[in-house]
């Protein structure tokens, strides 16, 4: 895939991970494997220009004896995912088109 | 591997990392193998299901932006004492043009290899160029009545336009090879800067 194209993608994946409540690394990873593989040093990068540009936050919490670094999503972040969400409209009416003889033809 | 052992062999190979910047990454390394650990895993487990330690360093170094390495590389690590300073200037005229003709290297090898493609590219124009003069000339030719010479410019026409889609596809891949090649360049010489030998 185009590497712009799935850099954006993935930012977008990894503010979804924490939308509804905040997560940690490895637990971030978790919930997205069923959908796309991330490894870690690619979640790392993308934690920190999400964190840059001010679509999460970052906090540490104890846990078990030990640190954890918890994200939580900020309201530039969703609205992020919103703005997402109407671009992808235009990219699945994109789509649509591109496909449209294939379907014809089949 | 043990988790200390990896960590420390992390740390080792990202030592040309600014100082903050690598201590945050092996603090997100050691928490991924905590996590994996209260999970249910060994620690043996947890530290291959991250993955070979050259592998990830390779990834993370691959990330990071070239300026922002050799920044940390010329930064010194202390002040400099006054003699080291007087030194640094009087061997300026040493130093600086060393430095300069490395820079003069690397650049020369980028315009060696994309002039050798923008050639490849004006000769594809020059052919091409060609095979359409052939075509006009042979027509005005047959309008002079010259038939076998006009069909004569024709054939020409039509070889030249063969070798002009040759090259055209000889351009391109030439063109897709060369920009792959700058990028292995470009991450040839990050190695240089943060590389240590394998401990």
């Amino acid at each position: 895939m185009d590497i712009q194209l799935k850099r954006g993608l993935l930012d977008i994946c990894v503010l979804a991970a924490i939308k509804d409540e905040d997560s940690y690394g490895y637990k971030i990873i978790k919930d997205m494997k069923p959908y796309i593989e991330m490894s870690e040093s690619t979640l790392y990068t993308i934690l920190k220009r999400l964190e840059l540009s001010g679509l999460l936050t970052v906090r540490t919490s104890e846990h078990g004896g030990r640190l954890r670094k918890y994200y939580h999503i900020t309201s530039a972040g969703l609205d992020r995912i919103e703005e997402f969400k109407g671009e992808w409209r235009e990219v699945m009416s994109i789509y649509r088109f591109v496909t449209k003889e294939d379907s014809e033809n089949a | 591997m043990r988790k200390q052992e990896f960590l420390d062999a992390l740390g080792t190979r990202l030592s040309g990392l600014p100082k903050a910047e690598l201590e945050e990454r092996i603090g997100f390394y050691s928490e991924m193998i905590d996590d994996r650990i209260e999970e249910g895993l060994s620690e043996e487990e947890a530290v291959a299901d991250i993955g070979p330690v050259a592998k990830i360093s390779e990834q993370i170094i691959a990330d990071i932006p070239l300026k922002a390495i050799a920044k940390e590389k010329i930064k010194p690590k202390r002040r400099l004492k006054w003699w080291e300073i007087l030194c640094l200037i009087l061997g300026s005229p040493i130093w600086l043009s060393l430095l300069i003709a490395a820079f003069a290297v690397i650049l020369s090898l980028y315009a060696v290899l994309w002039s050798l493609i923008a050639s490849v590219w004006a000769v594809f124009a020059a052919v091409s160029a060609s095979s359409l003069a052939c075509v006009a000339m042979g027509v005005l030719i047959i309008i002079e009545g010259e038939i076998v010479s006009g069909v004569g410019c024709f054939g020409a026409a039509l070889l030249l336009s063969g070798l002009a889609v040759l090259l055209f596809l000889g351009s391109i891949y030439g063109t897709t090879g060369t920009a792959r090649l700058s990028k292995i360049i470009a991450l040839g010489i990050k190695k240089l800067f943060i590389r240590k030998e394998d401990a």
